[in-house]
Protein backbone atom coordinates (compact mmCIF):
# COMPACT_ATOMS: atom_id res chain seq x y z
CA UNK A 1 0.00 0.00 0.00
CA UNK A 2 1.54 3.36 -0.88
CA UNK A 3 1.42 6.21 1.95
CA UNK A 4 -0.88 8.46 1.94
CA UNK A 5 0.30 11.61 1.35
CA UNK A 6 3.35 11.35 -0.39
CA UNK A 7 5.48 13.59 -1.71
CA UNK A 8 8.83 12.85 -3.86
CA UNK A 9 11.75 15.19 -5.10
CA UNK A 10 9.77 18.21 -4.65
CA UNK A 11 11.14 21.67 -5.19
CA UNK A 12 9.24 24.62 -5.77
CA UNK A 13 10.92 28.22 -6.46
CA UNK A 14 8.25 31.00 -5.33
CA UNK A 15 8.24 34.01 -8.31
CA UNK A 16 9.32 32.36 -11.19
CA UNK A 17 12.57 31.33 -12.57
CA UNK A 18 15.38 32.90 -10.67
CA UNK A 19 13.03 33.67 -7.35
CA UNK A 20 13.09 32.59 -4.15
CA UNK A 21 13.89 28.60 -4.01
CA UNK A 22 11.63 27.45 -1.15
CA UNK A 23 12.41 23.57 -1.19
CA UNK A 24 14.53 21.45 -2.50
CA UNK A 25 14.65 17.49 -3.47
CA UNK A 26 11.67 17.34 -0.40
CA UNK A 27 10.80 13.96 0.20
CA UNK A 28 8.12 12.85 2.84
CA UNK A 29 5.36 10.21 3.32
CA UNK A 30 2.66 9.69 5.73
CA UNK A 31 0.58 6.71 6.38
CA UNK A 32 -3.50 6.97 6.81
CA UNK A 33 -4.52 7.78 10.40
CA UNK A 34 -0.76 8.79 11.09
CA UNK A 35 -0.22 12.05 12.78
CA UNK A 36 2.84 13.48 11.17
CA UNK A 37 4.42 16.68 12.82
CA UNK A 38 6.86 18.69 10.79
CA UNK A 39 9.58 21.15 12.30
CA UNK A 40 12.10 22.81 11.06
CA UNK A 41 13.62 26.78 11.56
CA UNK A 42 11.58 29.37 10.40
CA UNK A 43 11.64 30.64 6.75
CA UNK A 44 12.67 26.96 6.08
CA UNK A 45 9.47 25.73 3.43
CA UNK A 46 6.73 24.57 6.11
CA UNK A 47 4.07 26.27 4.81
CA UNK A 48 5.27 25.58 1.32
CA UNK A 49 4.84 21.86 2.02
CA UNK A 50 1.55 22.71 3.29
CA UNK A 51 0.42 24.67 0.10
CA UNK A 52 2.15 22.03 -2.21
CA UNK A 53 0.62 19.07 -0.41
CA UNK A 54 -3.14 20.67 -0.91
CA UNK A 55 -2.47 21.80 -4.18
CA UNK A 56 -2.83 25.31 -3.73
CA UNK A 57 1.18 25.35 -4.69
CA UNK A 58 2.58 23.39 -7.30
CA UNK A 59 6.17 22.10 -7.75
CA UNK A 60 8.19 22.66 -10.76
CA UNK A 61 10.01 19.14 -9.98
CA UNK A 62 9.05 16.35 -8.29
CA UNK A 63 5.46 14.15 -7.41
CA UNK A 64 2.65 14.81 -4.84
CA UNK A 65 0.33 12.07 -4.20
CA UNK A 66 -2.72 12.09 -1.82
CA UNK A 67 -4.74 9.05 -1.26
CA UNK A 68 -2.94 7.69 -4.44
CA UNK A 69 -3.97 10.58 -6.91
CA UNK A 70 -1.67 13.03 -7.94
CA UNK A 71 -2.27 16.49 -6.83
CA UNK A 72 -3.69 18.79 -9.83
CA UNK A 73 -6.02 20.82 -8.29
CA UNK A 74 -6.79 21.98 -4.88
CA UNK A 75 -7.30 18.98 -2.81
CA UNK A 76 -10.97 18.70 -1.30
CA UNK A 77 -10.85 15.95 1.16
CA UNK A 78 -8.17 18.24 3.18
CA UNK A 79 -9.10 20.54 6.01
CA UNK A 80 -6.92 23.30 6.97
CA UNK A 81 -5.99 25.52 10.06
CA UNK A 82 -3.49 28.31 10.34
CA UNK A 83 -2.16 30.30 13.03
CA UNK A 84 -4.77 32.71 12.86
CA UNK A 85 -8.20 31.72 12.89
CA UNK A 86 -9.18 33.59 10.06
CA UNK A 87 -12.98 33.32 11.36
CA UNK A 88 -15.19 35.97 9.38
CA UNK A 89 -16.09 38.12 11.92
CA UNK A 90 -20.12 39.07 10.62
CA UNK A 91 -20.58 35.54 10.91
CA UNK A 92 -21.26 34.03 14.65
CA UNK A 93 -19.68 30.57 15.49
CA UNK A 94 -22.17 28.39 13.84
CA UNK A 95 -22.32 30.07 10.65
CA UNK A 96 -18.32 30.33 10.33
CA UNK A 97 -18.77 26.32 10.78
CA UNK A 98 -20.92 25.57 8.34
CA UNK A 99 -18.88 28.14 5.61
CA UNK A 100 -17.25 24.89 4.62
CA UNK A 101 -20.09 23.33 3.98
CA UNK A 102 -21.70 26.24 1.50
CA UNK A 103 -18.72 25.63 -0.65
CA UNK A 104 -17.71 21.66 -0.14
CA UNK A 105 -20.26 19.41 -2.56
CA UNK A 106 -21.99 17.30 -1.95
CA UNK A 107 -23.08 19.28 1.02
CA UNK A 108 -23.71 22.81 -0.91
CA UNK A 109 -26.32 20.94 -2.78
CA UNK A 110 -27.68 19.62 -0.04
CA UNK A 111 -27.41 22.25 2.70
CA UNK A 112 -30.85 24.40 2.59
CA UNK A 113 -32.83 20.76 2.46
CA UNK A 114 -30.64 19.09 5.29
CA UNK A 115 -30.20 22.05 7.55
CA UNK A 116 -30.96 20.81 10.69
CA UNK A 117 -28.98 17.92 10.17
CA UNK A 118 -25.67 19.80 9.52
CA UNK A 119 -26.35 22.71 12.44
CA UNK A 120 -26.75 19.68 14.47
CA UNK A 121 -23.52 18.34 13.01
CA UNK A 122 -21.96 21.92 13.85
CA UNK A 123 -22.86 21.82 17.75
CA UNK A 124 -21.57 17.86 18.28
CA UNK A 125 -18.54 19.07 17.01
CA UNK A 126 -18.47 22.79 18.47
CA UNK A 127 -19.28 20.60 22.07
CA UNK A 128 -16.58 18.18 21.77
CA UNK A 129 -14.00 20.53 21.59
CA UNK A 130 -15.36 21.93 24.56
CA UNK A 131 -17.44 24.97 22.66
CA UNK A 132 -20.89 23.59 23.48
CA UNK A 133 -23.08 26.77 24.11
CA UNK A 134 -21.29 29.40 22.24
CA UNK A 135 -22.41 28.99 18.97
CA UNK A 136 -24.29 32.15 18.29
CA UNK A 137 -21.39 34.16 19.54
CA UNK A 138 -19.34 35.81 17.44
CA UNK A 139 -15.75 35.43 16.97
CA UNK A 140 -14.84 38.85 18.53
CA UNK A 141 -16.41 37.43 21.82
CA UNK A 142 -14.70 34.67 22.17
CA UNK A 143 -11.22 34.28 23.62
CA UNK A 144 -7.94 33.26 21.18
CA UNK A 145 -7.66 29.87 22.40
CA UNK A 146 -11.94 29.35 21.68
CA UNK A 147 -11.31 30.82 18.10
CA UNK A 148 -8.64 28.06 17.73
CA UNK A 149 -11.00 25.62 18.77
CA UNK A 150 -13.91 27.20 16.55
CA UNK A 151 -10.82 27.14 13.20
CA UNK A 152 -9.98 23.40 14.10
CA UNK A 153 -14.12 22.80 13.72
CA UNK A 154 -14.02 24.65 10.58
CA UNK A 155 -11.27 22.66 9.20
CA UNK A 156 -13.34 19.53 10.36
CA UNK A 157 -17.13 20.00 9.30
CA UNK A 158 -17.14 18.52 5.73
CA UNK A 159 -15.39 15.60 7.91
CA UNK A 160 -12.24 15.69 5.78
CA UNK A 161 -9.70 12.78 5.39
CA UNK A 162 -6.51 14.70 5.77
CA UNK A 163 -6.08 17.70 8.52
CA UNK A 164 -3.42 19.85 8.04
CA UNK A 165 -2.62 22.57 10.34
CA UNK A 166 0.43 24.91 10.10
CA UNK A 167 1.28 26.21 13.22
CA UNK A 168 -2.26 26.62 14.90
CA UNK A 169 -1.18 27.32 18.04
CA UNK A 170 1.75 29.60 17.79
CA UNK A 171 -0.11 32.63 18.75
CA UNK A 172 -2.01 30.93 22.17
CA UNK A 173 -0.33 31.43 25.30
CA UNK A 174 1.33 28.47 27.24
CA UNK A 175 -1.53 26.78 29.00
CA UNK A 176 -4.11 27.37 26.41
CA UNK A 177 -1.62 25.70 24.04
CA UNK A 178 -1.20 22.75 25.91
CA UNK A 179 -5.54 22.73 26.28
CA UNK A 180 -5.49 22.40 23.19
CA UNK A 181 -3.13 19.42 22.27
CA UNK A 182 -5.20 17.21 24.56
CA UNK A 183 -8.43 18.56 22.13
CA UNK A 184 -6.91 17.86 18.84
CA UNK A 185 -5.30 14.03 20.37
CA UNK A 186 -8.59 13.64 21.25
CA UNK A 187 -10.39 14.51 17.50
CA UNK A 188 -7.71 12.12 15.68
CA UNK A 189 -7.98 9.04 17.88
CA UNK A 190 -12.01 10.10 17.61
CA UNK A 191 -11.85 9.76 13.76
CA UNK A 192 -9.12 8.44 13.08
CA UNK A 193 -8.33 10.98 10.57
CA UNK A 194 -4.98 11.39 8.94
CA UNK A 195 -2.96 15.01 10.61
CA UNK A 196 -0.17 16.71 9.05
CA UNK A 197 0.80 19.23 12.08
CA UNK A 198 4.25 22.26 11.50
CA UNK A 199 5.33 23.34 14.27
CA UNK A 200 8.35 24.95 15.57
CA UNK A 201 7.33 23.65 19.16
CA UNK A 202 9.43 20.36 19.54
CA UNK A 203 7.75 19.59 22.50
CA UNK A 204 3.93 19.81 20.63
CA UNK A 205 5.84 17.92 18.12
CA UNK A 206 6.86 15.01 20.28
CA UNK A 207 3.90 14.78 22.31
CA UNK A 208 1.40 14.75 19.19
CA UNK A 209 3.03 12.92 16.32
CA UNK A 210 3.46 9.29 15.64
CA UNK A 211 6.13 10.48 13.54
CA UNK A 212 8.62 14.04 13.72
CA UNK A 213 10.23 15.48 10.36
CA UNK A 214 13.38 17.65 11.16
CA UNK A 215 13.21 19.96 8.31
CA UNK A 216 16.78 21.76 6.68
CA UNK A 217 17.28 25.42 6.07
CA UNK A 218 15.67 26.94 3.14
CA UNK A 219 15.63 25.37 0.67
CA UNK A 220 13.82 22.85 2.90
CA UNK A 221 14.20 18.97 2.59
CA UNK A 222 13.89 16.77 5.09
CA UNK A 223 16.79 16.03 7.09
CA UNK A 224 15.26 13.31 9.42
CA UNK A 225 12.74 11.31 10.38
CA UNK A 226 12.14 10.26 13.88
CA UNK A 227 9.47 7.46 15.27
CA UNK A 228 7.63 8.55 18.63
CA UNK A 229 6.63 5.55 20.50
CA UNK A 230 5.27 6.50 23.21
CA UNK A 231 1.68 4.65 24.05
CA UNK A 232 -1.48 6.42 23.02
CA UNK A 233 -3.58 8.12 24.50
CA UNK A 234 -1.09 10.32 26.02
CA UNK A 235 -1.20 12.32 28.69
CA UNK A 236 -0.08 15.55 28.99
CA UNK A 237 2.40 14.36 32.35
CA UNK A 238 4.69 11.96 29.77
CA UNK A 239 6.03 15.52 28.76
CA UNK A 240 7.81 15.49 31.98
CA UNK A 241 9.37 11.69 31.56
CA UNK A 242 13.20 11.87 31.30
CA UNK A 243 12.51 9.05 28.14
CA UNK A 244 10.15 12.09 26.46
CA UNK A 245 12.87 14.97 27.53
CA UNK A 246 15.24 12.79 25.40
CA UNK A 247 13.50 12.29 22.77
CA UNK A 248 12.51 16.21 22.24
CA UNK A 249 16.25 16.81 23.27
CA UNK A 250 17.79 15.09 20.15
CA UNK A 251 15.36 16.76 17.78
CA UNK A 252 16.52 19.95 19.44
CA UNK A 253 19.95 18.87 18.50
CA UNK A 254 19.33 17.95 15.00
CA UNK A 255 17.41 21.57 14.12
CA UNK A 256 20.43 23.07 16.04
CA UNK A 257 22.52 22.19 13.12
CA UNK A 258 19.94 22.31 10.75
CA UNK A 259 20.24 26.53 11.26
CA UNK A 260 23.98 26.35 10.62
CA UNK B 1 -21.40 66.70 34.76
CA UNK B 2 -22.44 62.85 33.36
CA UNK B 3 -19.57 62.59 30.64
CA UNK B 4 -21.72 60.74 27.82
CA UNK B 5 -24.03 64.03 28.36
CA UNK B 6 -21.18 66.57 27.91
CA UNK B 7 -20.26 64.76 24.52
CA UNK B 8 -23.88 64.73 23.60
CA UNK B 9 -24.06 68.63 24.36
CA UNK B 10 -20.31 69.16 23.28
CA UNK B 11 -21.07 69.78 19.38
CA UNK B 12 -24.14 72.16 19.99
CA UNK B 13 -21.84 73.95 22.64
CA UNK B 14 -19.14 74.39 20.38
CA UNK B 15 -21.55 75.69 17.46
CA UNK B 16 -22.91 78.35 19.65
CA UNK B 17 -19.77 79.39 20.80
CA UNK B 18 -18.32 80.27 17.28
CA UNK B 19 -21.54 82.19 17.04
CA UNK B 20 -20.95 84.29 19.54
CA UNK B 21 -17.09 84.81 18.90
CA UNK B 22 -18.03 85.90 15.44
CA UNK B 23 -20.74 88.47 16.76
CA UNK B 24 -18.35 89.61 18.71
CA UNK B 25 -15.30 89.82 16.25
CA UNK B 26 -17.10 91.75 14.09
CA UNK B 27 -19.33 93.91 16.58
CA UNK B 28 -15.66 94.69 18.61
CA UNK B 29 -13.53 95.09 15.12
CA UNK B 30 -16.08 97.30 13.61
CA UNK B 31 -16.04 94.92 10.70
CA UNK B 32 -17.94 95.85 7.59
CA UNK B 33 -21.52 94.08 6.83
CA UNK B 34 -20.72 93.80 3.33
CA UNK B 35 -17.12 92.33 4.65
CA UNK B 36 -18.33 89.88 6.78
CA UNK B 37 -21.81 89.93 8.03
CA UNK B 38 -22.61 88.53 11.65
CA UNK B 39 -24.11 85.78 12.62
CA UNK B 40 -27.69 88.10 13.38
CA UNK B 41 -26.88 89.57 9.85
CA UNK B 42 -26.98 86.43 7.99
CA UNK B 43 -30.10 84.95 9.79
CA UNK B 44 -32.19 88.04 8.90
CA UNK B 45 -31.11 87.09 5.75
CA UNK B 46 -31.92 83.73 5.43
CA UNK B 47 -35.28 84.38 6.83
CA UNK B 48 -35.70 87.66 4.63
CA UNK B 49 -35.08 85.20 1.44
CA UNK B 50 -36.24 81.91 2.76
CA UNK B 51 -38.52 80.79 -0.02
CA UNK B 52 -35.76 80.88 -2.16
CA UNK B 53 -32.97 79.43 0.09
CA UNK B 54 -35.26 76.86 0.40
CA UNK B 55 -36.11 76.23 -3.20
CA UNK B 56 -32.11 76.29 -4.07
CA UNK B 57 -31.44 74.04 -1.79
CA UNK B 58 -33.77 71.65 -1.92
CA UNK B 59 -32.56 71.91 -6.07
CA UNK B 60 -28.63 71.66 -5.32
CA UNK B 61 -29.72 68.39 -2.62
CA UNK B 62 -31.46 66.91 -5.52
CA UNK B 63 -28.77 67.26 -7.97
CA UNK B 64 -26.72 66.04 -5.31
CA UNK B 65 -28.32 62.82 -4.99
CA UNK B 66 -28.36 62.34 -8.36
CA UNK B 67 -25.16 62.30 -8.81
CA UNK B 68 -23.91 60.77 -5.67
CA UNK B 69 -26.08 57.65 -6.57
CA UNK B 70 -24.62 57.37 -10.01
CA UNK B 71 -21.18 57.37 -8.00
CA UNK B 72 -22.16 54.94 -5.65
CA UNK B 73 -23.83 52.18 -8.64
CA UNK B 74 -20.74 53.21 -11.16
CA UNK B 75 -18.05 53.01 -7.94
CA UNK B 76 -19.08 49.85 -6.36
CA UNK B 77 -19.16 48.07 -10.02
CA UNK B 78 -15.71 49.59 -10.90
CA UNK B 79 -15.13 48.42 -7.43
CA UNK B 80 -15.51 45.05 -7.70
CA UNK B 81 -14.05 44.69 -10.95
CA UNK B 82 -10.32 46.06 -10.10
CA UNK B 83 -10.71 43.93 -7.16
CA UNK B 84 -11.84 41.25 -9.24
CA UNK B 85 -8.67 40.97 -11.27
CA UNK B 86 -4.87 41.86 -10.80
CA UNK B 87 -4.93 42.62 -14.55
CA UNK B 88 -8.04 45.11 -14.39
CA UNK B 89 -6.17 46.44 -11.78
CA UNK B 90 -3.41 47.04 -13.42
CA UNK B 91 -4.61 48.65 -16.42
CA UNK B 92 -7.29 51.01 -14.90
CA UNK B 93 -5.08 51.93 -11.81
CA UNK B 94 -3.16 55.07 -13.62
CA UNK B 95 -5.85 55.75 -15.48
CA UNK B 96 -8.25 56.49 -12.65
CA UNK B 97 -5.48 57.95 -10.87
CA UNK B 98 -4.65 60.49 -13.28
CA UNK B 99 -8.13 61.03 -14.28
CA UNK B 100 -8.62 61.83 -10.04
CA UNK B 101 -5.98 64.13 -10.40
CA UNK B 102 -7.72 66.24 -12.83
CA UNK B 103 -9.33 69.10 -10.89
CA UNK B 104 -13.13 68.83 -11.56
CA UNK B 105 -13.88 72.42 -11.88
CA UNK B 106 -11.66 71.97 -15.28
CA UNK B 107 -14.28 69.27 -16.70
CA UNK B 108 -17.24 71.73 -16.26
CA UNK B 109 -16.78 73.62 -19.37
CA UNK B 110 -16.65 70.12 -21.33
CA UNK B 111 -20.04 69.09 -19.60
CA UNK B 112 -21.49 72.36 -20.53
CA UNK B 113 -20.35 72.15 -24.29
CA UNK B 114 -21.80 68.65 -24.80
CA UNK B 115 -24.93 69.16 -22.36
CA UNK B 116 -25.75 73.00 -21.87
CA UNK B 117 -25.39 75.16 -18.82
CA UNK B 118 -27.90 73.65 -15.92
CA UNK B 119 -28.85 70.42 -14.03
CA UNK B 120 -27.06 67.97 -16.21
CA UNK B 121 -23.24 68.86 -16.00
CA UNK B 122 -24.57 69.77 -12.43
CA UNK B 123 -25.25 65.92 -11.35
CA UNK B 124 -21.92 64.80 -13.67
CA UNK B 125 -19.46 67.06 -11.96
CA UNK B 126 -21.00 65.76 -8.73
CA UNK B 127 -20.77 61.80 -10.01
CA UNK B 128 -17.04 62.51 -11.70
CA UNK B 129 -15.90 63.67 -8.47
CA UNK B 130 -17.51 61.58 -5.85
CA UNK B 131 -16.94 57.90 -7.52
CA UNK B 132 -13.36 57.45 -6.85
CA UNK B 133 -13.13 56.97 -3.13
CA UNK B 134 -15.72 54.52 -3.64
CA UNK B 135 -13.61 52.52 -5.94
CA UNK B 136 -10.23 52.98 -3.92
CA UNK B 137 -12.47 51.53 -1.03
CA UNK B 138 -14.68 48.57 -2.36
CA UNK B 139 -10.84 47.54 -4.00
CA UNK B 140 -9.21 47.51 -0.82
CA UNK B 141 -11.59 45.48 1.05
CA UNK B 142 -11.02 43.20 -1.78
CA UNK B 143 -7.45 43.05 -2.08
CA UNK B 144 -6.59 42.42 2.19
CA UNK B 145 -8.40 39.10 2.00
CA UNK B 146 -6.44 37.66 4.48
CA UNK B 147 -4.41 34.51 1.84
CA UNK B 148 -4.80 31.84 4.67
CA UNK B 149 -8.33 32.43 4.53
CA UNK B 150 -8.32 32.19 0.71
CA UNK B 151 -6.47 29.06 1.09
CA UNK B 152 -8.49 27.39 3.03
CA UNK B 153 -11.94 28.16 0.84
CA UNK B 154 -9.65 27.61 -2.30
CA UNK B 155 -8.58 24.20 -0.61
CA UNK B 156 -12.54 23.34 -0.03
CA UNK B 157 -12.95 23.90 -4.07
CA UNK B 158 -14.36 27.33 -4.12
CA UNK B 159 -14.14 29.45 -7.48
CA UNK B 160 -13.39 32.94 -7.63
CA UNK B 161 -16.72 33.56 -7.38
CA UNK B 162 -17.46 31.73 -4.07
CA UNK B 163 -14.53 33.56 -2.68
CA UNK B 164 -16.09 36.96 -3.37
CA UNK B 165 -19.75 36.23 -2.23
CA UNK B 166 -18.25 34.43 0.82
CA UNK B 167 -15.80 36.36 1.86
CA UNK B 168 -14.63 39.75 -0.46
CA UNK B 169 -17.94 41.42 -0.33
CA UNK B 170 -18.89 41.22 3.01
CA UNK B 171 -15.80 42.27 3.78
CA UNK B 172 -15.62 44.96 1.30
CA UNK B 173 -18.60 46.70 3.27
CA UNK B 174 -17.38 48.39 5.73
CA UNK B 175 -14.90 49.93 3.62
CA UNK B 176 -17.77 50.65 1.16
CA UNK B 177 -19.98 52.70 3.81
CA UNK B 178 -17.01 54.35 4.94
CA UNK B 179 -16.23 55.57 1.71
CA UNK B 180 -20.15 56.91 1.41
CA UNK B 181 -19.41 59.88 4.34
CA UNK B 182 -16.06 61.26 1.78
CA UNK B 183 -18.25 60.54 -1.37
CA UNK B 184 -21.25 62.52 -0.36
CA UNK B 185 -19.14 65.69 0.98
CA UNK B 186 -17.03 65.51 -2.37
CA UNK B 187 -20.40 64.97 -4.32
CA UNK B 188 -21.70 68.50 -2.73
CA UNK B 189 -18.65 70.21 -3.70
CA UNK B 190 -19.29 68.99 -7.27
CA UNK B 191 -22.43 70.09 -7.68
CA UNK B 192 -21.79 73.62 -6.00
CA UNK B 193 -19.48 74.07 -8.24
CA UNK B 194 -20.80 73.83 -11.34
CA UNK B 195 -23.75 75.31 -10.13
CA UNK B 196 -21.44 78.24 -9.34
CA UNK B 197 -20.00 78.22 -13.06
CA UNK B 198 -22.95 77.09 -15.33
CA UNK B 199 -26.42 77.37 -13.97
CA UNK B 200 -29.52 79.22 -13.37
CA UNK B 201 -30.11 77.15 -10.19
CA UNK B 202 -28.84 75.67 -7.14
CA UNK B 203 -27.75 77.16 -3.83
CA UNK B 204 -24.40 77.47 -6.15
CA UNK B 205 -25.88 79.91 -8.44
CA UNK B 206 -27.79 81.51 -5.78
CA UNK B 207 -24.80 82.62 -4.34
CA UNK B 208 -23.50 83.84 -7.65
CA UNK B 209 -26.33 86.15 -7.59
CA UNK B 210 -26.19 87.67 -4.30
CA UNK B 211 -22.11 88.31 -5.11
CA UNK B 212 -23.01 90.06 -7.66
CA UNK B 213 -25.70 91.99 -6.08
CA UNK B 214 -23.73 92.50 -3.23
CA UNK B 215 -25.72 90.88 -0.64
CA UNK B 216 -22.87 89.77 1.31
CA UNK B 217 -25.54 88.78 4.19
CA UNK B 218 -27.12 86.35 1.82
CA UNK B 219 -24.09 84.57 0.16
CA UNK B 220 -23.52 83.22 3.98
CA UNK B 221 -26.79 82.22 4.11
CA UNK B 222 -26.33 80.19 1.20
CA UNK B 223 -22.85 78.92 2.70
CA UNK B 224 -24.93 78.04 5.76
CA UNK B 225 -27.47 76.11 4.09
CA UNK B 226 -24.84 74.18 2.47
CA UNK B 227 -23.03 73.42 5.44
CA UNK B 228 -26.20 72.24 7.17
CA UNK B 229 -27.36 70.12 4.38
CA UNK B 230 -23.64 68.39 3.94
CA UNK B 231 -23.86 67.56 7.80
CA UNK B 232 -27.27 66.05 7.50
CA UNK B 233 -26.04 63.80 4.73
CA UNK B 234 -22.63 63.04 5.93
CA UNK B 235 -24.28 62.18 9.51
CA UNK B 236 -27.10 60.22 7.54
CA UNK B 237 -24.25 58.08 5.57
CA UNK B 238 -22.73 57.37 9.22
CA UNK B 239 -26.06 56.40 10.75
CA UNK B 240 -26.32 53.80 7.53
CA UNK B 241 -22.66 52.52 7.89
CA UNK B 242 -23.17 51.91 11.87
CA UNK B 243 -26.36 50.14 11.25
CA UNK B 244 -25.00 48.15 7.99
CA UNK B 245 -21.54 47.16 9.62
CA UNK B 246 -21.86 47.13 12.87
CA UNK B 247 -19.54 43.70 13.36
CA UNK B 248 -16.34 45.78 12.46
CA UNK B 249 -17.11 48.83 14.72
CA UNK B 250 -16.87 46.21 17.75
CA UNK B 251 -13.35 47.90 19.18
CA UNK B 252 -14.02 50.71 21.55
CA UNK B 253 -11.14 52.83 20.11
CA UNK B 254 -13.81 54.42 17.46
CA UNK B 255 -16.59 54.81 20.21
CA UNK B 256 -14.84 56.59 22.78
N1 LIG C 1 4.01 33.78 -1.63
C1 LIG C 1 5.35 33.81 -1.58
N2 LIG C 1 6.06 34.52 -2.51
C2 LIG C 1 7.40 34.55 -2.48
N3 LIG C 1 8.16 33.92 -1.57
C3 LIG C 1 7.53 33.20 -0.62
C4 LIG C 1 6.10 33.11 -0.57
N4 LIG C 1 5.75 32.33 0.47
C5 LIG C 1 6.91 31.95 1.05
N5 LIG C 1 7.99 32.46 0.40
C6 LIG C 1 9.40 32.23 0.73
O1 LIG C 1 9.64 30.84 0.75
C7 LIG C 1 10.40 30.48 1.87
C8 LIG C 1 9.67 29.47 2.71
O2 LIG C 1 8.51 30.07 3.25
P1 LIG C 1 7.49 29.30 4.19
O3 LIG C 1 7.10 28.04 3.52
O4 LIG C 1 6.39 30.24 4.53
O5 LIG C 1 8.38 29.01 5.48
P2 LIG C 1 7.95 28.57 6.94
O6 LIG C 1 6.49 28.29 6.95
O7 LIG C 1 8.78 27.36 7.23
O8 LIG C 1 8.33 29.67 7.87
C9 LIG C 1 10.70 31.77 2.62
O9 LIG C 1 12.00 32.17 2.29
C10 LIG C 1 9.70 32.74 2.11
O10 LIG C 1 10.25 34.03 2.09
MG1 LIG D 1 4.93 29.17 7.99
Amino acid sequence: MSAFVALEGVSHVYGGAGGTLAVEGLSLSVERGEFAAVVGPSGCGKSTLMKLATGLQFPFKGTIRIAGEAVTKPVKIAGMAFQAPTLLPWRTTLENLLLPLEIVQPHRSQLSRKKGEYVARAEKLLASVGLGGVSAKYPWELSGGMQMRASLCRALIHEPDLLMLDEPFAALDAFTREELWGVIRDLHAARRITVVLVTHDLREAVFLADRVFVMSARPGRILLERRVHFERPRDLEITYTPEFQAVAHELREHIHKARQ
Amino acid sequence: MNRSLSIRLAPWVFTIALLVLWELAVALLRIPVFFLPPPTAVARATFEFWPAIYRNSLFTLATTMIGFALAVGFGLALGLLVGWSRTIYAGLYPLMVGFNAIPKVAVVPILVLWFGIGFVPAFLTAFLISFFPIVVNVATGLATIEPELEDVLKGLGASKLDIMQKVGIPRSLPYFFGSLKVAITLAFVGSVVSETIASNYGIGNLMLQAQAQFQVPLIFAGLIALAVEGIVMYWAMAVLERRMTGWAQRSGFAQG
